[in-house]
């Protein structure tokens, strides 16, 4: 038997998982989210990843950005380093993709703030 | 001189709520904020987790403020930033405030006013750290704002002190921007954060997190070169013998929130030392009349769903405010509680659905939350834990147990073991 912490959200539910032949019992989860991240995480763990991009505005040196969904935990460092490389020059709304699916990843980087809103937006 | 129903001083998360809530109401509303941008600490705040009780989602710090931004510039609401409140008296007719900014100063009139100040970071000096005072040493929102907001890294190598939550996302923060975080020293034997953060901020990045341990005294002297770390007995005193030098360009202070109150004090609004933000009632009225009070200028929240909720509580009931006689009585937390809000009712208001907040004094597994009426029990809630980092919300019916001024009501915890 395995014990985690889930972080789905905040209540941090503690989970105990069992192995039964083929399957995982979870139990100790408050809902659903609970049991399918114990199994996601004993099998393949998933990240968000939210950081800040560098930019061309003064006033603005970084932009917060996340990405539009999870990946494997073992790609957060890669990833870091692909974002790292990018510098925005261009205005870009809140949501608006900076990075087309990064490190071939199917994911993008996208805006996490209105800072850099285009002004007739 | 210009003149409102409702001034709400404050442009977070708790002030924006409030604004809009105040308006929506039917009040002539102006939200007052000192810094250049709407949105308070959550600029900065750029992970993510936001909102999951309020709109189901995870959103980041500046993604969630943005919802609450976008409302307040559509609606008709005021707002004066890079504005700074330097008076506030009491009138006839309600209260004068007086602000400074680029135009000058400016007093300004309103019937009620909403205080949405926020909170500080405990400081180096709070938590009187022997040695000498060389640069490197940071509140870990000072390090999250140069980070963050200015994209320039505060440390290379660092240590952290004090297991609060942003000392913990800061942990993972500045791991992920290339610095070595050397560990968490924490004085306590429990972590002060969420759990969650413990496992995604901490585990997940190898960073170790040293329980019963402190930071004894500080090297270096225009740069902090390195820190002493020493075990604490149960009394939180270092144990001789166990200090150790690690080697640090920096050290961040995660160490604890006080709710801002300043101005509150200045109309002498009544403090509770527990929660050390004002002693309020079920409509989150402080001890003066017309002068409400929200978010974590209250009572330090651990999410911000919370902030907004109090804060849209605080601004409907200062729209609403009439001046009225009170009829109150204390809502008294047994030793078993760190604190509870509010900690009365106006039992001249409607009290049917107020919502309490609450927190253990320590970490308890099956226990039960009694409310007891001139010591007879009315209520109880089983809770499977409580843990002092993780605050209880809870909507209770207060009208139902038939309350008058002289009556008892406390709130208690019992551990109740395993069954």
């Amino acid at each position: 038997m395995s014990e985690l912490v889930c972080i789905v959200c905040p209540r941090g539910c503690t989970l105990r998982v069992e192995e039964e032949g083929e399957t995982l019992q979870v139990t100790g989860n408050g809902c659903k989210r609970g049991a399918d991240f114990a199994r996601s995480e004993l099998t393949a763990p998933m990240r968000t990843l939210c950081t800040t991009v560098r930019t061309a505005f003064p006033d603005v040196p970084v932009l917060p950005v996340r990405l539009s969904a999870e990946i494997p935990k073992g790609q957060i460092f890669p990833v870091m380093e692909a974002i790292n490389a990018v510098t925005v020059d261009q205005p870009v709304d809140m949501g608006g993709v900076i990075l087309n699916n990064v490190l071939g990843l199917g994911v993008d980087l996208v805006a996490a703030s209105g800072l850099l809103r285009p002004a007739d937006g | 001189m210009r003149e409102y129903d409702t001034v709400v001083i404050g442009g977070g998360p708790a002030g924006l709520a409030a604004a809009l809530s105040a308006r929506e109401n039917g009040a002539k509303t102006l939200l007052i904020e000192r810094e250049a941008r709407l949105g308070g600490i959550l600029k900065q705040c750029i992970h993510d987790g936001f909102g999951l009780v309020r709109f189901q989602e995870k959103l980041t710090g500046p993604e969630y403020a943005q919802r609450f931004i976008d409302q307040v510039e559509r609606g008709e609401i005021d707002t004066s930033t890079l504005t700074f409140v330097t008076r506030l008296e009491r009138t006839q007719a309600g209260f004068a405030v007086t602000v400074v900014n680029r135009a000058g100063v400016e007093t300004i009139l309103t019937r009620t006013l909403v205080l949405a100040t926020g909170c500080r970071e405990r400081t180096a000096k709070q938590v009187s750290i022997h040695g000498t005072r060389p640069a490197g040493v940071f509140t870990a929102g000072t390090a999250q704002h140069f980070t963050n907001l200015l994209g320039q890294l505060p440390t290379k190598r660092c240590v952290i002190l004090g297991s609060g939550d942003i000392g913990l996302i800061m942990a993972r923060r500045l791991t992920l921007e290339g610095a070595k975080v050397l560990g968490v020293y924490e004085v306590k034997p429990t972590p002060s954060g969420l759990t969650r953060n413990i496992h995604q901020c901490l585990r997940d990045y190898d960073i170790p997190l040293h329980l019963s341990h402190t930071v004894t005294r500080v090297l270096g002297e225009d740069r902090l070169t390195a820190v002493e770390v020493a075990q604490v007995d149960e009394r939180m005193r270092p144990i001789p013998g166990t200090e150790e030098i690690v080697e640090c360009d920096g050290l961040i202070l995660s160490v604890g929130l006080i709710p801002e109150n300043e101005l509150a004090q200045s109309l002498g609004v009544e403090l509770d030392p527990k929660t050390k933000g004002p002693v309020c009632n079920g409509q989150l009225m402080t001890s003066v009349d017309g002068v409400f009070s929200c978010g974590n200028a209250l009572h330090v929240n651990d999410l911000v769903d919370y902030v907004s909720e109090s804060g849209e509580l605080a601004g409907h009931a200062a729209a609403c405010y009439a001046p009225a006689p009170r009829r109150e009585v204390a809502l008294r937390a047994s030793p078993a509680l760190l604190y509870a809000v509010p900690q009365r009712l106006d039992l001249n208001r409607d009290n049917s659905k107020t919502t309490l907040y609450f927190r253990s004094r320590e970490v308890l597994d099956r226990c039960v939350l009694r409310l007891r009426v001139d010591g007879r029990e009315v209520f109880s809630k089983r809770y499977p834990f409580l843990r002092p980092p993780e605050m209880e919300r809870l909507d209770m019916d207060f009208s139902q147990f038939e309350l008058s001024e002289h009556s008892k009501i406390e709130l208690d915890i019992e551990v109740t073991g395993h069954e």
